[in-house]
């Protein structure tokens, strides 16, 4: 259902200083999934982690005014086409973030490039959107398909996971997902013995798992996300898959799922992520500031709601740099000039291309013995520095590298 | 081994069974909408949510009174079953007389306030529910590895479906609900109770949903959009099986999980449509369904 909430986020008390200080005033659209399987990956809580940031940027920046709106695109494509051809026309909204579901990104990224305004992409994973398909408009923030693909499909075909079965979500981000991975298993010395492409939101796995079973390939890798990874992961224990000596790859996966799973079903699965609630101090205690305004102290932030949070303090940084939000393409290469420095995901920097450059961890799911507290689900297996977690600009086909 | 349309017998025979165990679902969801819109008249899109509260139910019992899944079973349908009556009686009942649709979007409406209190509560990943030890692990059959538990949901939907049928079309009870539906004055100069028998009818048919939600908590995670994914298909059971009929209900049920477990292997992108590409096909031919009565 569309709900559209409109808050007003920062009262900015204007004091003796606002007579020398020019104001500028900018308005952050999140749109995300609020209401279906990437909910908990997205959704309200990257409402919330916006919010953090705001406050976090008015404290040092009082002359920049921000208004916030958020709306759910219920991962229809269409419907979030509607939601920010509104929002840029008649709503003066300069920035829409997050948009988990690369098909609905894929939409919004061209619509940001026709207007003129600017799209962060957090949610979604595509990594078409740096590459074919990258414009001037758009900025990919916090990971993509390709560096998941380097990162989980590289580390399995190293420790000998060398054929592959994939299970695909049918849509443009398991498209891309799978042809990533393919790619990096290939490039490894590996071989994909097949695939099956699943509707999006499928409610039994056990029909595919048993086409993945029969393949015999050693790795099962689950190019799909949310709900969909949680129920074959949890099919699979049932059908005995791991068991039977094959091995999950959750190409993509999320605190949220790990949660969701437990870590009795989860343990011992690999996975790649750039950012971990539990990786530092900052981190920790950007989480209980998050647990507080997302109201849910049970729960905790996805590296897609971290990115968000970073995604909206780099962008005011550069209109506050810049002194107007108004020109779209003015303020992401604006935010390209800018060196990207935050609490969440420390220096870093934004290519050409649109590609924000962070380092990569490879994780592994703990044990529920190795787990000493609620949210403690991972070992760090290795850091991937930045300069090799992501597509090299070269190999992307971006029009706006090549000239 | 030998091979059927490119496909080897020993996966066409997996899917075969796996069918089975979804269309296990499929039949008992269908049921109690069946036999609410046979005895009420109403379409009741409230049903995957009570599907869905049923699982919740079940989860919560056992994280904050500790009991576990089998007492569950029965204690969850209940609660579930008398949240439903108290629908019926304080909501439903004013919308008889009217047309189908008042009731439809009333129990839609309820359905999205449900599942929108239960997101915001508990979050749409879901929460996982053990499965009973019991019930854990599975049975080489050769072809394929049968976990215990899917095998146990055939068996129990099985027996639910069945003597469901059993107790409307060939015991004193079920006579009098059917003629409580076909002319309820004259029933009522019998000396029976008809509003009383309509609010357990729609308790019993909430249960039946709630049932089914006890028995999916542990095979998939307990979310709150775990009804309205399952729903729509269900919908497109009955109206397949025809409106009201019990049988059909149950028939259909199990063939469209087949059906649909076919489709995943010759033809995986469209097993979310195949259903409803029946469904429009039976349509055309036969409007009543294939087992219901024309009006």
């Amino acid at each position: 259902m569309k709900r559209l909430l409109s808050l007003t986020a920062v009262a900015v008390a204007l004091a003796a200083s606002s007579a020398q200080a020019q104001q500028v005033s900018v308005k952050i659209g999140v749109m995300s999934d609020m209401s279906s399987l990437y909910a908990d990956i997205g959704g309200p809580g990257s409402t919330a982690a916006a919010k953090l940031a705001i406050a976090d940027f008015a404290k040092s920046n009082p002359n920049v005014k921000v208004e916030l709106v958020s709306a759910d695109h219920q991962n229809k494509a269409d419907v979030g086409s509607g939601v920010v051809n509104k929002w840029y026309d008649t709503e003066n909204v300069d920035l829409v973030i997050d948009v988990p579901n690369s098909g609905v990104a894929l939409a919004v990224s061209q619509i940001a490039a026709t207007k003129n305004k600017v799209f962060i992409v957090s949610g979604a994973a595509a990594s078409d959107l740096t590459g074919p398909k990258c414009n001037a408009n758009t900025i990919h923030w916090t990971y993509d398909t390709w560096m998941l693909a380097n990162g989980t499909g590289k580390a399995l075909v190293k420790t000998g996971g060398d054929s592959w079965f994939f299970l695909t979500a049918d849509y443009a981000f398991g498209h891309a997902l799978e042809r990533d991975t393919a790619a990096a298993v290939e490039a490894n010395g590996g071989k994909v013995l097949g695939k099956v492409r699943h509707p999006l939101n499928t409610n039994d796995f056990s029909s595919f798992l048993l086409q993945a079973q029969t393949s015999k390939a050693k790795i099962i890798g689950l190019a799909n996300a949310g709900g969909d990874t949680i129920n074959s992961i949890k099919a699979g224990a049932e059908f005995g898959i791991v068991k039977g000596g094959q091995k999950f790859a959750g190409l993509l996966v999320f605190a949220s799922d790990v949660n969701a799973l437990g870590l009795a079903t989860a343990q011992g699965l690999t996975l790649t992520e750039t950012w971990y609630w539990d990786g530092n101090d900052n981190n920790r205690a950007w989480t209980k500031r998050w647990q507080t305004e997302r109201a849910a102290a049970g729960k905790f932030p996805t590296m897609v709601q971290a990115g968000v949070y970073s995604g909206i303090t780099h962008y005011l940084k550069a209109v506050a740099s810049l002194k107007s939000g108004a020109d779209g393409k003015a303020v992401v290469a604006e935010m390209k000039k800018l060196p990207t420095d935050d609490v969440l995901f420390g220096k870093g920097t934004i290519r050409a291309d649109g590609r924000k450059i962070h380092d990569a961890y490879l994780l592994e799911v703990k044990s529920p013995a190795e787990s000493k507290y609620p949210g403690d689900f991972y070992k760090v297996k290795a850091t991937i520095p930045a300069a090799e977690a992501f597509r090299p600009l070269k190999d992307g086909g971006c029009p706006l590298v090549s000239g | 081994m030998f091979e059927i349309f490119g496909i080897p017998s020993q996966a066409l025979f997996s899917q075969l069974l796996i069918g089975l165990i979804n269309g296990s679902f499929y039949a008992l969801l269908s049921l109690g909408l069946a036999v609410i819109f046979g005895m009420l008249n109403i379409i009741n899109f409230t049903h995957g949510a009570q599907y869905m509260l049923g699982a919740f139910v079940a989860f919560l019992l056992l994280q904050h009174a500790g009991i576990g899944y089998w007492p569950a079973l029965i204690v969850a349908p209940i609660l579930v079953g008398l949240i439903g009556m108290v629908i019926e009686r304080t909501m439903l009942q004013w919308l008889y007389k009217l047309d189908h649709l008042y009731g439809l979007l009333l129990t839609f409406g309820l359905a999205l306030i449900i599942e929108g209190l239960a997101r915001n509560y508990y979050g749409s990943a879901g929460l996982p529910y053990q499965m009973p030890d019991v019930l854990v692990g599975g049975y080489d059959l050769g072809f394929m590895r049968l976990p215990i538990y899917r095998g146990w949901v055939i068996v129990a939907s099985l027996t639910v479906c069945l003597g469901t049928w059993f107790v409307i079309e060939r015991t004193r009870l079920g006579a009098n609900l059917r003629a409580a539906t076909e002319n309820p004055t004259l029933v009522r100069a019998f000396g029976i109770n008809v509003p009383r028998m309509i609010t357990l009818t729609y308790g019993f048919g909430v249960a039946l949903a709630a049932f089914a939600g006890v028995m999916a908590a542990p095979i998939y995670n307990v979310s709150p959009q775990m009804g309205s994914s399952l729903i729509i298909v269900v919908f497109a059971v009955v109206v397949i099986g025809g409106m009201g009929s019990i049988m059909g209900a149950i028939v259909t049920g199990f063939g469209l999980g087949v059906i649909e477990g076919l489709t995943k292997v010759f033809f995986p992108e469209a097993s979310n449509t195949v259903i409803f590409v029946i469904m429009a096909i039976v349509l055309l031919v036969r409007p009543a369904g294939l087992f219901g009565r024309r009006a």
